[in-house]
């Protein structure tokens, strides 16, 4: 029998809340389901089992606020004989699986109002802020609260909250403890965005690829290159990871933002990887990220173009030791050969760990990331 | 099929992409992206949401004449009637 504790879902958690169990006690479950969501200052995170088993227990309630590490259910292995059952009270039974964003969530539990009652109208049947109001509208007037509370109208990042909260803890521990330095490189963007205008053309609009798609490729291909990039400062040293995790920023139309995981980028087709970016973009934006979309990212990369950013200097998300960042792709004048013309040239920019890279290393990952996107078929 | 039903349209479209936004309260010669603060997979799922409804195909070398929602309604229409 294991016990299955609440996890660590980014470098500043201490402390999850259970929103709801996807499981019930005597459940088969297999690694890689999704069995609960659990409420972050960030967000709410459908976390998964990385166990194939049977649900023995349920130990925490939903509701509970438990620290990191806190068991929250048990789980019996698979050909495992049942045991004497752990000395801990039985958790209520699972609540069918609800999708709604957290904004959304936020504001059920503001308003009192049960998300189990509301059709959810976004894309796949999420629930969204607007369904939440209707029913709050709906509901008698006996049953509101005896407070009325307003809606926020802006409430996961305005100063103070908790989206704000542990975007600041983790910024601060990361300007405390991390030795940064930054490196820039500009790139004639010419030859990858005829390339891509070219294969696009090939393509269905479902399947047309962007150009921060194959930015991610190219910095996973260049990663492949310059390993030291890719990984953690732990226990006082450098641990780079055998496998590729591109963590995407992803800003939330509510404000702040969610770095989800893009999975080995480096071995993913670039259409995959222009897929998985999409969905991974439009589940962090309907609040169905899961615990491994937030834990598994290897390095971040952040892409302010199309706000209009020229030069991004970012800070790195510990315990990682890097983050690249990309600005907007402008027309500047550019020489080549002696002769001076116009260009599309975007501002690549490595932000990195000190104590795990030298800047030697860090110019040379920006070079790898240059002619790769100089020989854009290769990608 | 009206202008007026190709901007409702557009409206539905955008709703799903951008539940927060109030497509209602664009100026119609507004920036589209910066007046509904969408950025690049926003509207390229935008235009699929679009092609789901309407059946237009918006290659990527028109993007640039869909600047606005007077701009998009537009084209639309021209390309479904």
């Amino acid at each position: 029998m294991s016990e299955f504790r609440m996890p660590s879902l980014g470098a500043d958690m201490i402390e999850g809340t259970l929103v709801q169990w996807n499981v019930k006690p005597g459940d088969s479950v297999k690694r890689g389901d999704i069995v609960a969501i659990v409420g972050t200052d960030k967000a709410d995170i459908e976390v998964e089992v990385f166990e194939t088993g049977t649900v023995e227990r349920l130990i925490a309630q939903v509701g509970e606020k438990l620290p990191v590490g806190a068991p929250i259910a048990w789980i019996r292995a698979a050909g495992e004989a049942a045991g004497p059952p752990p000395a801990i009270p039985a958790a209520k039974p699972a609540a069918p699986h609800i999708h709604a964003s957290p904004l959304a969530r936020k504001l059920a539990r503001e308003l009192g109002v049960d998300l189990e009652q509301i059709k959810g109208t976004g894309p796949h049947g999420v629930i969204e802020r607007h369904d939440v109001e209707e029913a709050a509208k709906a509901k008698p007037a006996a049953a509101k609260p005896a407070v009325e509370v307003p809606p926020p109208a802006r409430p996961a990042a305005e100063p103070g909250s908790g989206m704000r909260r542990a975007i600041a803890a983790a910024m601060a521990r990361s300007n405390r403890e991390i030795p940064h330095y930054y490196l820039s490189t500009q790139i004639d963007m010419s030859k990858t965005l005829r390339w891509l205008e070219e294969s696009n053309r090939q393509r269905t609009l479902e399947n047309r690829v962007l150009p921060a798609a194959v930015l991610l490729k190219a910095v996973a291909k260049a990663l492949v290159q310059v390993p030291e990039l890719n990984g953690f400062w732990v226990d006082d040293q450098l641990k780079t990871s055998p496998s590729i995790h591109l963590g995407v920023a992803v800003s939330l139309r509510q404000g702040g933002l969610m770095i989800p995981a893009i999975h080995s980028a480096d071995q993913l087709p670039l259409e995959e990887l222009m897929r998985a970016l999409r969905e991974m973009i439009t589940r962090t934006r309907s609040g169905r990220l899961r615990s491994s979309d937030i834990t598994d990212s290897t390095i971040t990369v952040t892409n302010l173009g199309d706000l209009g950013v020229e030069t991004v200097f970012g800070v790195i998300y510990p315990p990682q030791v890097a983050l690249v960042g990309f600005g907007k792709i402008v027309d500047r004048p550019w020489a080549d050969n002696g002769m001076l013309g116009v260009r599309p040239v975007l501002t690549a920019t490595l932000a990195a760990d000190h104590r795990a890279t030298d800047g030697r290393r860090g110019a040379q990952f920006l070079e790898a990331l240059s002619a790769l996107l100089d020989e854009p078929s290769q990608l | 099929m009206t202008e007026s039903e190709i901007q409702q349209t557009v409206f539905d479209a955008i709703r799903r992409i951008a539940p927060e936004a109030d497509p209602a309260q664009l100026s119609p010669g507004e920036n589209l992206r910066q007046g509904l603060d969408i950025d690049s997979f926003d509207f390229l799922n935008l235009l699929i949401g679009l092609h789901e409804r309407l059946g237009v195909e918006i290659p990527e070398a028109d993007y640039g004449q869909l600047r606005t929602l007077t701009d998009l309604v537009r084209y639309l229409g021209a390309k479904v009637k």
